[in-house]
Protein backbone atom coordinates (compact mmCIF):
# COMPACT_ATOMS: atom_id res chain seq x y z
CA UNK A 1 0.00 0.00 0.00
CA UNK A 2 2.83 2.33 0.92
CA UNK A 3 4.72 1.64 -2.62
CA UNK A 4 1.33 2.04 -4.33
CA UNK A 5 1.10 5.82 -2.10
CA UNK A 6 3.83 6.78 -3.53
CA UNK A 7 2.62 6.91 -6.56
CA UNK A 8 -0.28 8.95 -6.85
CA UNK A 9 -1.32 12.35 -4.90
CA UNK A 10 -3.04 11.26 -1.87
CA UNK A 11 -6.08 9.89 -0.84
CA UNK A 12 -8.29 13.09 -1.00
CA UNK A 13 -10.06 11.95 -4.92
CA UNK A 14 -10.90 8.55 -3.69
CA UNK A 15 -12.31 9.62 -0.90
CA UNK A 16 -13.82 12.51 -2.92
CA UNK A 17 -15.30 10.06 -5.71
CA UNK A 18 -16.30 7.22 -3.02
CA UNK A 19 -18.69 9.94 -1.35
CA UNK A 20 -19.99 10.75 -4.33
CA UNK A 21 -21.40 7.62 -5.47
CA UNK A 22 -22.56 6.84 -1.77
CA UNK A 23 -23.94 10.01 -1.71
CA UNK A 24 -26.00 9.94 -5.30
CA UNK A 25 -27.31 6.91 -4.55
CA UNK A 26 -28.64 8.46 -0.94
CA UNK A 27 -30.14 11.38 -1.99
CA UNK A 28 -31.85 9.54 -4.56
CA UNK A 29 -33.45 6.95 -1.98
CA UNK A 30 -35.67 9.50 -0.81
CA UNK A 31 -37.67 10.44 -3.94
CA UNK A 32 -38.19 7.59 -5.84
CA UNK A 33 -38.08 4.14 -4.57
CA UNK A 34 -34.26 1.83 -4.44
CA UNK A 35 -34.66 0.12 -8.15
CA UNK A 36 -32.17 -3.11 -6.72
CA UNK A 37 -34.52 -3.06 -3.42
CA UNK A 38 -37.76 -3.09 -5.39
CA UNK A 39 -35.81 -5.87 -7.93
CA UNK A 40 -35.03 -8.39 -4.82
CA UNK A 41 -38.56 -7.87 -3.48
CA UNK A 42 -40.27 -8.94 -6.28
CA UNK A 43 -38.41 -11.82 -7.63
CA UNK A 44 -38.57 -13.07 -4.10
CA UNK A 45 -42.26 -12.76 -4.35
CA UNK A 46 -42.08 -14.13 -7.60
CA UNK A 47 -40.26 -17.15 -6.72
CA UNK A 48 -42.12 -17.36 -3.07
CA UNK A 49 -45.36 -17.85 -5.17
CA UNK A 50 -44.68 -21.16 -7.04
CA UNK A 51 -42.23 -22.73 -3.44
CA UNK A 52 -41.43 -22.28 -0.26
CA UNK A 53 -38.35 -20.34 0.00
CA UNK A 54 -36.02 -21.14 3.43
CA UNK A 55 -34.96 -17.21 4.38
CA UNK A 56 -31.50 -18.65 5.27
CA UNK A 57 -30.95 -20.60 1.48
CA UNK A 58 -31.24 -16.90 0.16
CA UNK A 59 -27.95 -15.18 -0.21
CA UNK A 60 -28.42 -11.67 -2.03
CA UNK A 61 -25.24 -9.28 -2.92
CA UNK A 62 -25.23 -5.89 -4.19
CA UNK A 63 -22.87 -3.58 -5.46
CA UNK A 64 -23.84 0.55 -5.84
CA UNK A 65 -21.76 1.89 -8.55
CA UNK A 66 -21.05 4.78 -10.05
CA UNK A 67 -22.90 4.53 -13.07
CA UNK A 68 -23.75 0.53 -13.28
CA UNK A 69 -24.84 -1.16 -9.72
CA UNK A 70 -25.63 -4.84 -9.69
CA UNK A 71 -27.88 -7.23 -7.51
CA UNK A 72 -26.97 -10.72 -7.25
CA UNK A 73 -29.62 -13.17 -5.50
CA UNK A 74 -28.49 -16.73 -4.77
CA UNK A 75 -31.82 -19.07 -3.80
CA UNK A 76 -31.91 -22.79 -3.04
CA UNK A 77 -35.35 -24.52 -3.84
CA UNK A 78 -35.69 -27.85 -2.70
CA UNK A 79 -36.48 -30.26 -5.57
CA UNK A 80 -40.15 -32.21 -5.22
CA UNK A 81 -38.39 -35.29 -6.37
CA UNK A 82 -35.75 -36.99 -3.55
CA UNK A 83 -32.78 -38.58 -4.01
CA UNK A 84 -32.70 -42.69 -3.56
CA UNK A 85 -31.24 -42.28 -0.16
CA UNK A 86 -34.06 -39.23 1.02
CA UNK A 87 -31.88 -37.09 0.82
CA UNK A 88 -33.98 -33.89 -0.44
CA UNK A 89 -32.52 -32.40 -3.78
CA UNK A 90 -31.96 -29.06 -4.21
CA UNK A 91 -31.82 -26.36 -7.01
CA UNK A 92 -30.24 -22.95 -7.27
CA UNK A 93 -31.45 -19.94 -9.01
CA UNK A 94 -29.20 -17.15 -9.50
CA UNK A 95 -30.12 -13.51 -10.92
CA UNK A 96 -27.53 -11.11 -11.59
CA UNK A 97 -29.29 -7.56 -12.92
CA UNK A 98 -27.70 -4.79 -13.61
CA UNK A 99 -24.71 -5.96 -15.62
CA UNK A 100 -22.61 -3.56 -17.57
CA UNK A 101 -24.92 -4.22 -20.71
CA UNK A 102 -27.96 -4.04 -18.83
CA UNK A 103 -29.06 -7.23 -18.66
CA UNK A 104 -30.84 -9.58 -16.49
CA UNK A 105 -29.05 -12.84 -16.16
CA UNK A 106 -30.98 -15.77 -15.22
CA UNK A 107 -28.75 -19.31 -14.02
CA UNK A 108 -30.58 -22.13 -12.78
CA UNK A 109 -28.74 -25.16 -11.64
CA UNK A 110 -29.48 -28.32 -10.26
CA UNK A 111 -27.38 -30.71 -7.80
CA UNK B 1 -16.11 -17.59 25.03
CA UNK B 2 -17.29 -14.45 23.00
CA UNK B 3 -16.06 -11.33 24.16
CA UNK B 4 -18.74 -7.83 23.57
CA UNK B 5 -17.07 -4.91 23.78
CA UNK B 6 -18.70 -1.35 23.33
CA UNK B 7 -16.84 1.71 21.95
CA UNK B 8 -18.01 4.77 23.53
CA UNK B 9 -16.76 7.95 24.48
CA UNK B 10 -19.75 10.38 25.08
CA UNK B 11 -18.21 13.13 22.86
CA UNK B 12 -18.60 13.14 19.16
CA UNK B 13 -15.39 12.97 16.81
CA UNK B 14 -12.81 11.92 19.17
CA UNK B 15 -12.49 8.53 17.04
CA UNK B 16 -14.88 6.01 18.18
CA UNK B 17 -15.78 4.39 14.33
CA UNK B 18 -12.28 4.79 13.49
CA UNK B 19 -11.03 2.62 16.53
CA UNK B 20 -13.62 0.22 15.73
CA UNK B 21 -12.73 -0.31 12.62
CA UNK B 22 -8.81 -0.46 13.45
CA UNK B 23 -9.11 -2.34 16.59
CA UNK B 24 -11.59 -4.59 14.76
CA UNK B 25 -8.83 -5.36 12.32
CA UNK B 26 -6.12 -5.83 13.94
CA UNK B 27 -8.45 -8.22 16.12
CA UNK B 28 -8.83 -10.57 12.89
CA UNK B 29 -5.64 -10.56 11.74
CA UNK B 30 -4.98 -13.95 12.93
CA UNK B 31 -7.89 -15.55 11.92
CA UNK B 32 -10.06 -14.84 14.92
CA UNK B 33 -13.63 -13.91 14.02
CA UNK B 34 -14.74 -10.55 14.79
CA UNK B 35 -17.87 -8.60 13.97
CA UNK B 36 -18.24 -4.62 14.70
CA UNK B 37 -21.49 -3.20 14.87
CA UNK B 38 -22.45 0.17 14.35
CA UNK B 39 -25.26 1.33 16.73
CA UNK B 40 -25.54 5.22 15.11
CA UNK B 41 -28.92 4.45 13.91
CA UNK B 42 -29.70 7.10 11.83
CA UNK B 43 -26.33 8.33 11.06
CA UNK B 44 -24.24 4.94 10.13
CA UNK B 45 -20.68 5.52 8.66
CA UNK B 46 -18.84 2.23 10.15
CA UNK B 47 -19.52 0.97 6.35
CA UNK B 48 -17.90 4.16 4.73
CA UNK B 49 -15.08 3.56 7.03
CA UNK B 50 -14.68 0.27 6.46
CA UNK B 51 -15.07 0.90 2.55
CA UNK B 52 -18.09 -1.34 2.38
CA UNK B 53 -20.99 1.45 1.50
CA UNK B 54 -21.36 0.19 -1.62
CA UNK B 55 -22.29 -3.28 -0.52
CA UNK B 56 -24.97 -2.53 2.40
CA UNK B 57 -28.38 -4.55 1.79
CA UNK B 58 -29.55 -5.07 5.35
CA UNK B 59 -29.11 -3.55 8.49
CA UNK B 60 -29.32 -3.96 12.07
CA UNK B 61 -32.87 -2.81 12.24
CA UNK B 62 -34.42 -5.23 9.78
CA UNK B 63 -32.76 -8.00 11.54
CA UNK B 64 -34.35 -6.78 14.67
CA UNK B 65 -37.47 -6.36 12.71
CA UNK B 66 -37.51 -10.04 11.22
CA UNK B 67 -37.16 -8.22 7.96
CA UNK B 68 -33.57 -10.33 6.97
CA UNK B 69 -31.94 -13.34 8.96
CA UNK B 70 -28.31 -12.42 10.74
CA UNK B 71 -26.15 -14.02 8.24
CA UNK B 72 -27.71 -12.54 5.60
CA UNK B 73 -27.14 -8.33 6.84
CA UNK B 74 -23.55 -9.47 7.86
CA UNK B 75 -20.95 -8.16 5.58
CA UNK B 76 -18.28 -9.70 4.91
CA UNK B 77 -14.88 -7.20 4.87
CA UNK B 78 -13.15 -8.01 1.01
CA UNK B 79 -9.71 -8.23 2.88
CA UNK B 80 -10.01 -9.77 6.01
CA UNK B 81 -12.08 -13.40 6.16
CA UNK B 82 -12.77 -12.96 9.91
CA UNK B 83 -13.83 -10.03 9.89
CA UNK B 84 -17.39 -8.95 9.46
CA UNK B 85 -19.58 -5.89 10.04
CA UNK B 86 -23.46 -5.20 10.85
CA UNK B 87 -24.28 -1.90 9.56
CA UNK B 88 -26.57 0.61 10.97
CA UNK B 89 -29.68 1.55 9.40
CA UNK B 90 -30.38 4.91 7.69
CA UNK B 91 -33.84 4.99 9.18
CA UNK B 92 -34.65 8.44 11.09
CA UNK B 93 -36.97 6.38 13.44
CA UNK B 94 -34.15 5.62 16.47
CA UNK B 95 -37.29 3.84 18.54
CA UNK B 96 -36.72 0.97 16.12
CA UNK B 97 -33.86 0.14 18.16
CA UNK B 98 -35.42 -1.98 21.12
CA UNK B 99 -33.68 -3.64 23.99
CA UNK B 100 -34.72 -7.21 23.28
CA UNK B 101 -34.04 -7.04 20.00
CA UNK B 102 -30.31 -5.50 20.45
CA UNK B 103 -30.44 -8.75 22.79
CA UNK B 104 -31.47 -11.23 20.86
CA UNK B 105 -28.82 -9.67 18.03
CA UNK B 106 -26.04 -9.95 20.78
CA UNK B 107 -26.78 -13.33 21.84
CA UNK B 108 -26.44 -15.04 18.35
CA UNK B 109 -23.90 -13.43 17.57
CA UNK B 110 -22.22 -14.49 20.46
CA UNK B 111 -22.66 -18.12 19.38
CA UNK B 112 -20.98 -17.44 15.54
CA UNK B 113 -17.81 -14.70 16.48
CA UNK B 114 -15.16 -14.34 19.14
CA UNK B 115 -15.28 -10.58 19.29
CA UNK B 116 -18.36 -8.44 18.98
CA UNK B 117 -17.19 -4.89 18.99
CA UNK B 118 -20.14 -2.42 19.06
CA UNK B 119 -20.11 1.32 17.86
CA UNK B 120 -21.82 3.53 20.18
CA UNK B 121 -22.85 6.62 18.58
CA UNK B 122 -21.80 9.74 20.61
CA UNK B 123 -24.08 10.89 23.26
CA UNK B 124 -25.80 9.45 26.07
CA UNK B 125 -29.60 8.79 24.06
CA UNK B 126 -31.09 5.08 22.95
CA UNK B 127 -27.98 4.36 20.58
CA UNK B 128 -25.41 5.04 23.30
CA UNK B 129 -27.21 3.16 26.12
CA UNK B 130 -28.07 0.30 24.10
CA UNK B 131 -24.63 -0.15 22.49
CA UNK B 132 -22.89 -0.56 26.03
CA UNK B 133 -26.23 -2.71 27.15
CA UNK B 134 -24.88 -5.96 26.92
CA UNK B 135 -20.67 -5.96 26.42
CA UNK B 136 -18.61 -7.32 28.96
CA UNK B 137 -15.97 -5.15 28.44
CA UNK B 138 -15.78 -1.03 27.62
CA UNK B 139 -13.14 0.86 25.75
CA UNK B 140 -13.41 4.26 26.32
CA UNK B 141 -12.15 6.62 23.33
CA UNK B 142 -10.77 10.04 24.68
CA UNK B 143 -8.61 12.98 23.51
CA UNK B 144 -6.63 14.79 25.53
CA UNK B 145 -8.46 17.76 25.69
CA UNK B 146 -10.65 19.38 28.34
CA UNK B 147 -14.23 18.24 26.78
CA UNK B 148 -13.72 14.95 26.11
CA UNK B 149 -12.56 13.89 29.22
CA UNK B 150 -15.28 15.42 31.15
CA UNK B 151 -17.79 13.67 28.66
CA UNK B 152 -15.80 10.30 29.02
CA UNK B 153 -16.27 10.72 32.96
CA UNK B 154 -19.81 11.25 32.12
CA UNK B 155 -19.66 7.75 30.04
CA UNK B 156 -17.99 5.75 33.03
CA UNK B 157 -20.80 6.66 35.39
CA UNK B 158 -23.25 5.41 33.12
CA UNK B 159 -21.28 2.02 32.70
CA UNK B 160 -21.24 1.40 36.03
CA UNK B 161 -24.93 1.84 36.90
CA UNK B 162 -27.03 1.11 33.22
CA UNK B 163 -25.36 -1.60 31.58
CA UNK B 164 -26.68 -5.52 31.95
CA UNK B 165 -23.71 -6.58 33.92
CA UNK B 166 -24.01 -3.20 36.29
CA UNK B 167 -27.56 -4.35 37.52
CA UNK B 168 -26.35 -7.74 38.11
CA UNK B 169 -24.09 -6.15 40.70
CA UNK B 170 -21.07 -6.89 38.49
CA UNK B 171 -18.08 -5.08 37.34
CA UNK B 172 -17.97 -4.29 33.69
CA UNK B 173 -14.19 -4.10 32.64
CA UNK B 174 -13.32 -0.30 31.72
CA UNK B 175 -10.52 0.58 29.46
CA UNK B 176 -9.30 3.87 28.38
CA UNK B 177 -8.21 4.42 24.59
CA UNK B 178 -6.19 8.09 24.38
CA UNK B 179 -6.59 9.11 20.71
CA UNK B 180 -4.91 11.92 18.61
CA UNK B 181 -2.14 11.72 21.35
CA UNK B 182 1.33 14.42 20.36
CA UNK B 183 4.17 13.44 22.33
CA UNK B 184 5.70 17.20 21.64
CA UNK B 185 2.55 19.22 22.33
CA UNK B 186 2.55 17.35 25.80
CA UNK B 187 6.15 17.54 26.61
CA UNK B 188 5.98 21.45 26.15
CA UNK B 189 2.81 21.36 28.50
CA UNK B 190 0.26 22.50 25.35
CA UNK B 191 -2.17 19.38 26.00
CA UNK B 192 -2.97 17.36 28.84
CA UNK B 193 -0.25 14.14 29.56
CA UNK B 194 -1.36 10.72 29.45
CA UNK B 195 -0.70 10.97 33.32
CA UNK B 196 -3.07 13.83 33.86
CA UNK B 197 -5.99 11.85 31.97
CA UNK B 198 -5.01 8.72 34.15
CA UNK B 199 -5.33 10.49 37.39
CA UNK B 200 -8.55 12.71 36.12
CA UNK B 201 -10.82 9.17 35.03
CA UNK B 202 -8.30 6.54 37.07
CA UNK B 203 -9.30 3.67 34.44
CA UNK B 204 -6.73 1.66 33.36
CA UNK B 205 -5.08 2.31 30.36
CA UNK B 206 -5.55 0.32 26.77
CA UNK B 207 -3.42 2.57 24.46
CA UNK B 208 -2.31 5.61 22.95
CA UNK B 209 -2.77 6.47 19.61
CA UNK B 210 -0.71 9.45 18.24
CA UNK B 211 -2.05 11.84 15.80
CA UNK B 212 -1.16 10.87 12.49
CA UNK B 213 -2.28 11.89 9.33
CA UNK B 214 -2.49 8.05 8.18
CA UNK B 215 -5.84 8.21 9.97
CA UNK B 216 -7.32 10.61 7.43
CA UNK B 217 -5.92 8.32 4.92
CA UNK B 218 -7.42 5.12 5.97
CA UNK B 219 -10.78 6.67 6.51
CA UNK B 220 -10.61 8.09 2.91
CA UNK B 221 -9.35 5.15 0.99
CA UNK B 222 -11.90 3.20 3.30
CA UNK B 223 -9.91 1.00 4.99
CA UNK B 224 -9.29 0.53 9.01
CA UNK B 225 -5.54 2.44 9.50
CA UNK B 226 -4.24 -1.28 10.72
CA UNK B 227 -5.04 -2.43 7.16
CA UNK B 228 -4.48 0.53 4.62
CA UNK B 229 -0.78 0.85 6.64
CA UNK B 230 0.08 -1.74 9.28
CA UNK B 231 3.74 -0.01 9.44
CA UNK B 232 2.64 3.46 10.76
CA UNK B 233 2.26 4.55 14.42
CA UNK B 234 -1.48 4.43 14.75
CA UNK B 235 -1.86 0.84 13.25
CA UNK B 236 1.16 -0.02 15.85
CA UNK B 237 -0.42 1.37 18.66
CA UNK B 238 -4.07 -0.18 17.72
CA UNK B 239 -2.19 -3.92 17.28
CA UNK B 240 -0.99 -3.71 20.74
CA UNK B 241 -4.14 -2.26 22.30
CA UNK B 242 -5.28 -5.50 20.70
CA UNK B 243 -2.97 -7.54 22.40
CA UNK B 244 -3.96 -6.22 25.13
CA UNK B 245 -7.56 -6.80 24.80
CA UNK B 246 -6.50 -10.88 24.59
CA UNK B 247 -4.81 -10.46 27.39
CA UNK B 248 -0.92 -10.17 26.48
CA UNK B 249 1.27 -8.66 28.49
CA UNK B 250 2.29 -5.70 26.62
CA UNK B 251 4.60 -2.45 27.13
CA UNK B 252 3.12 0.86 26.78
CA UNK B 253 4.64 2.89 24.76
CA UNK B 254 3.99 6.11 22.56
CA UNK B 255 4.72 4.75 18.60
CA UNK B 256 6.37 7.13 16.20
CA UNK B 257 6.33 7.26 12.62
CA UNK B 258 9.72 5.62 11.50
CA UNK B 259 11.43 8.16 8.84
CA UNK B 260 14.23 6.75 6.86
CA UNK B 261 15.82 8.49 4.14
CA UNK B 262 13.74 6.95 1.83
CA UNK B 263 10.23 7.88 3.42
CA UNK B 264 11.92 11.82 3.93
CA UNK B 265 12.66 11.80 -0.06
CA UNK B 266 9.33 11.29 -0.75
CA UNK B 267 7.23 13.08 2.49
CA UNK B 268 5.76 15.02 0.01
CA UNK B 269 4.58 12.96 -2.29
CA UNK B 270 2.97 10.45 -0.03
CA UNK B 271 1.55 12.80 2.08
Amino acid sequence: MSLFNFFRRGSAPIARERLQILLAHERNAGSHPDLLGVLREEILAVIGRHVTIEPDKVQIKMDRGKTVSTLAVDIEIPNRDQLPDGVPRYSRLMFDAGRDDGSLELKGSGI
Amino acid sequence: MAQVLVVTSGKGGVGKTTSTAALGAALAHDGTKVVVIDFDVGLRNLDLVMGAERRVVFDLINVINGVAKLPQALIRDKRLESLHLLPASQTRDKDALTEDGVAKVIDELRTKFDWIICDSPAGIERGATLAMRYADAAIIVTNPEVSSVRDSDRIIGLLDSKTAKAERGERIDKHLLITRYSSSRAARGEMLSIDDVLEILSTPLLGIIPESQEVLRASNVGSPVTLSNPLSAPARAYFDAARRLKGEQVSMSVPSETRSIFNRLFARKAA
